[in-house]
């Protein structure tokens, strides 16, 4: 049994949430253990209710429903509380300053925002700004936790956000980007472009959210760049509701692969449309996946699918396959490797080694 | 059927081949652990509770060693939830108090569609009491000592209030006693069975308590709630209750809860209509038979 079928009984409901009133208890029972450990169970329950399915599903079934939309309202109410908190701390700031991934996805009402879970919110403001954006959020309150001086240069030298910023008081935390990959990482891109064709929130002055194709570029980037597995089905589910919404549109696709490749993002898109197509059954034209700017030669395509394939059947233990720790081992590396040259991955491992075997002792 | 049907060689052999649900009020955990100890625990303290034999369970959990060399050096015991280990893994005669832990931790981040209150509850005579409290405070002694002097238990940890109708859900699962009160309660009901003693824990010596029989048939029974109480041991106290004022057992309960703001709104509408339905009262006693009478008259 392939990944993508041991996945099967909740990618049949993500393609397909009608589904959802065909099941047994013991597909019930399967199904909630997966969606659960991937994060989307809270999506299938508003799905659930919106196709008016609630009244027919079985007892047993229905609390887990109801306390998994309750959970999903609290978030989003949280994140857009959350983000008028930061409207209002960054006023000052000649943006734009944009929000990024699931707090765009909620403050706008995308697709992707039914019934999401969040884990932190994502800013992403001009290099120039990031300064005195950072000192302004201090003054509100979100601080840099518990991190050395060696993370403080990590960060601050290498990569593409500040460390992760921590409010004081209520505990949420902030990433602020400044560009959407590494400066070190192998793929370069710039945040101008995503800055300059930003839509500005009409409901909360001061902040923005990307264009439609770089929501989508983003969030293929981050998926298939920054390796974080354990909720990599969530984001491919964000990347395919993106994707079936703004094709609707009229010349999005061409746009879209215009911008893959302004930005120098062709090869996350590839593979996010592949995956997508794969994994969710999403409506991609071949001519598009054809067309896409860059991609793998033929020789690495088997090997990527593996490997991703891997990394998305990752949330639980009913969908791995045996070979999951080596494959999002390999997926590890490979985040790592896509975000320096050698020279400064090698020191870095080996400073991250050292500290966890101080750590342990 | 249940547990208490099985012989301890069958619960062994079920525990280890992860077939047995446990049904405890409205969830079913089906249970999966090598663990000798957390066999004789079940057997011990959850024999009145019936198995599920139907093919959708609320929770998949394990107790067992984590992997790794330790197990031969120093064995621990760790606890899972689908997978997901949610606690640091503890020595290996902890294992039945880890169970405990785990089944609290399950409901407690999942059962959102209850308003769910850090406190105790028990009923007689079709009214509830609820015991929010501070840890230390003497609840879990209290609650015990009611248990087994003929209230029905519904929980002494989590308090499960019924979004669709303010009534308090039971659990009836075992009453879990810290250092001195284990002693308190022996010798006061020489006839209660304990389970065998975790010591030092994070909490020091934790023993369970088994729901009283009676407890545990009429689990499905919601309770309709009518005194909210703050109970303090105190040395040489009387035992006495006060008038506890409504708006700060408000305010202590929603802070305490497991999921008030979760629930917006309708947290506040729950948690407002639950103190609308009880008299608050504090609590001090210090001898638990004077503690008992007091409690009869309130009920009777």
């Amino acid at each position: 049994m392939n990944l993508v079928q041991r996945c099967q009984p909740l990618l049949d409901v993500l393609r397909d949430p009608a589904h959802m009133a065909t099941l047994d208890l013991a597909g019930w029972d399967l199904l909630l253990r997966q969606a659960g450990a991937a994060g989307l169970l809270s999506r299938l329950a508003v799905q659930a209710e919106t196709l008016g399915l609630d009244a027919s599903l079985p007892d047993v079934v229905r609390p887990h429903l109801t306390a998994a939309r309750t959970v999903a309202a609290k978030q989003r109410q949280a994140v857009r509380w959350e983000a008028r908190r930061v409207a209002h701390a960054l006023t000052d700031i000649e943006g734009p300053v944009l929000l990024l991934k699931g707090a765009a996805y909620a403050i706008s009402d995308l697709p992707p925002a039914t019934g999401r879970l969040f884990s932190d919110i994502d800013i992403l403001v001009p290099r120039a700004q990031l300064g005195q954006a950072e000192a302004a959020l201090r003054l509100a309150g979100w601080h840099t936790q518990k991190q050395d001086d060696y993370d403080q240069r990590y960060y601050r030298r290498w990569m593409h956000e500040l460390p992760p910023l921590t409010h004081i008081r209520r505990g949420t935390v902030l990433d602020v980007h400044h560009n959407l990959l590494p400066e070190t990482a192998r793929i370069h891109t710039h945040a101008g472009p995503v800055l300059a064709a930003a839509q500005a929130l009409a409901d909360l002055p001061g902040l923005s959210i990307p264009a439609d194709t770089d929501l989508v570029l983003h969030s293929a980037c981050h998926l298939f760049h920054e390796g974080e597995w354990g909720h990599g089905l969530r984001d491919l589910v964000d990347l395919d509701a993106m994707l079936r919404a703004f094709s609707l549109s009229p010349g999005f696709w061409p746009a879209l692969l215009a911008r893959a490749q302004a930005l120098n993002l062709g090869r996350p898109l590839y593979y996010a449309l592949d995956c997508c197509r794969r994994w969710l059954h999403t409506p991609i034209p071949e001519h598009v996946i054809a067309a896409c700017p860059s991609q793998p030669p033929a020789w690495q395509r088997p090997l990527m699918r593996q490997l991703f394939d891997a990394g998305l059947a990752s949330a639980h233990p009913t969908c791995r396959g045996r070979l999951v720790k080596l494959a999002t081992f390999i997926l590890f590396v490979r985040s790592h490797y896509l975000r320096m040259p050698w020279r400064l991955l090698l020191p870095h491992l080996l400073h991250q080694a050292l500290r966890r075997n101080r750590e342990q002792n | 059927m249940k547990l208490g049907d099985l012989s301890l060689a069958q619960l062994r052999h079920r525990l280890a081949d992860n077939d047995l649900a446990l049904r405890t009020g409205p969830f079913v955990t089906r249970i999966h652990s090598p663990i000798p100890q957390v066999a004789d625990g079940l057997l011990r303290l959850y024999a009145d509770f019936p198995l599920d034999a139907g093919e959708f369970r609320d929770f998949h959990v394990r107790v067992g060693p984590p992997a790794g060399l330790r197990r031969w050096l120093r064995p621990q015991i760790n606890f899972w939830h689908d997978g997901h280990s949610p606690f640091k893994p503890l020595p290996a005669n902890h294992a039945f108090a880890l169970l405990e832990w785990g089944l609290n931790w399950c409901v407690a981040g999942h059962a959102h569609h209850y308003l769910m209150l850090h406190a105790a509850v028990l009923e007689k005579n079709g009214r509830a009491v609820v015991f929010p409290g501070d840890p230390g405070a003497g609840k879990s002694t209290l609650t015990a000592a009611l248990m087994l002097s003929g209230w029905r238990l519904l929980s002494d940890e989590i308090t499960l209030v019924d979004r669709d109708d303010g009534l308090l859900v039971g659990l009836a699962r075992p009453v879990s006693l810290k250092n001195a009160s284990i002693d308190v309660i022996r010798r006061a009901f020489p006839d209660a069975v304990i389970g065998a003693p975790a010591y030092d824990t994070h909490k020091g010596t934790v023993a369970h308590v088994r729901p009283s029989a009676d407890s545990v048939a009429r689990v499905g029974e919601k309770a309709r709630p009518a005194w909210v109480v703050f109970p303090r041991w105190r040395e040489g106290s009387p035992a006495r209750l006060s008038p506890h004022s409504r708006a700060d057992a408000f305010l202590h309960t929603a802070s305490h809860a497991f999921n008030y703001s979760l629930l917006g709104g309708l947290g506040f509408e729950l948690n407002a209509a639950l103190m609308d339905a009880c008299t608050c009262h504090d609590f001090e006693y210090s001898r638990l038979d004077d503690a008992l009478r007091v409690f009869a008259e309130l009920a009777a």
